[in-house]
């Protein structure tokens, strides 16, 4: 990993949004930049049309119940394949907006990454061409991966102590 | 050695054999089915395990794997089924001509298995009429061979009529599959 030229991202970010980001590594030496939620996708365009992060690893999403004002994640792994520098931006959502601009415009492949993320912690992108369910049943009528329900369902009679040993 | 199917009980006398068409015809269901491999995960691999040279699945008359469900007598479901696939599942059986019999194999199709869980349907029973359940996790092709044995003494003793009965036709609404 070119440490140069990920020092040199970091400032680009800085001077697009002084005060608004946030900058870390975690302990594998993996660079993390938590943006607010209206300028990642300004961000994300600026670094894969000027600074070639060409590559969209993965875009997933989080949930995290106690951190209040931001219980939402979406988190997108960008990848300069030129410079082998991988970077993560985190965007934190309230859970009374969770609204988040689209990179389906940026990158194809973030259609079903966006969706997958829609479907499980129920995220809006907005501008999305197709934003439904892609992994559960259409007739779903929640967001399994949301951290509000009991591990199990305590009102089920079919499957009891008497034949699974709970 | 070989061992041959026996001629069912009869009339027997010089020149002529008489015995009934349940017994004729469940005897040449039984040792003819045609399974459709219904396979989404491990217990498939035992299946195929099962269908391979070692175990030969064939010996009991089930050469021909059918992978078209208009010519299966026989949905082998082995492995978890999800719940977006079970309309899936169902619409295979509904494709099946009558006669047709269900094997559920392993703890996943027979009830979800260690899957408890929202995307995994608790058992395909609560979409198609099972016949015999093969525990186990995966089961053995011992187990799952025994389980088409199973089937086999089903398709076997069958009344002619049965799939023309009333609780038949009940049974099957009450999975809400049509009937004709």
């Amino acid at each position: 990993m070119s440490q140069d030229f990920l020092n040199k991202s970091i400032e680009r970010i800085t001077s697009l949004i002084s005060d608004e980001m946030n900058f870390e590594v975690d302990k594998y030496n993996q660079p993390i930049v938590t943006l607010p939620a209206d300028k990642v996708h300004m961000v994300i365009t600026e670094l894969k049309t000027n600074w070639g992060y060409s590559y969209l690893n993965d875009l997933t999403g989080a949930h995290y119940p106690n951190n209040l004002g931001g219980e939402y994640q979406v988190i997108y792994h960008i990848h300069n394949l030129l410079e082998n520098v991988r970077l993560r931006i985190k965007v934190n959502l309230p859970k009374d907006t969770l609204q988040i601009q689209s990179i389906t415009d940026l990158f194809s492949g973030a259609n079903w990454m966006e969706r997958e993320t829609f479907d499980f912690f129920g995220i809006q992108f907005i501008s999305h061409p197709n934003l439904t369910r892609i992994l559960n049943m259409d007739n779903m009528d929640y967001h399994p991966m949301r951290k509000e329900y009991a591990l199990e369902d305590e009102t089920r009679k079919d499957k009891n102590d008497t034949f699974f040993g709970r | 050695m070989v061992k041959i199917e026996q001629a069912p009980e009869g009339l027997e006398g010089q020149g002529f054999f008489a015995t009934s068409f349940d017994k004729v015809i469940g005897m040449a269901r039984a040792n003819s089915l045609w399974p459709l491999p219904f396979a989404t995960s491990c217990c498939g691999i035992e299946f195929m395990a099962t269908m391979g040279s070692n175990y030969d699945l064939a010996r009991f008359g089930s050469e021909r794997m059918s992978f078209s469900p208009r010519q299966a007598d026989l949905l082998i479901v082995a492995g978890t089924i999800s719940k977006k696939l079970g309309p899936v599942l169902k619409q295979v059986y509904d494709q099946m001509a009558e006669p047709k019999w269900v094997l559920s194999v392993g703890a996943c199709a027979s009830s979800g298995g260690i899957f408890d869980t929202y995307s995994v349907l608790q058992g395909i029973d609560n979409v198609i009429p099972v016949d015999v359940y093969v525990p186990g996790c995966p089961p053995r092709p011992e187990q799952i061979i025994e389980g088409i044995l199973k089937i086999q003494e089903l398709a076997r003793n069958e009344s002619l009529r049965r799939r023309n009965s009333e609780e038949y036709k009940k049974m099957l609404e009450s999975y809400n599959i049509e009937t004709v």
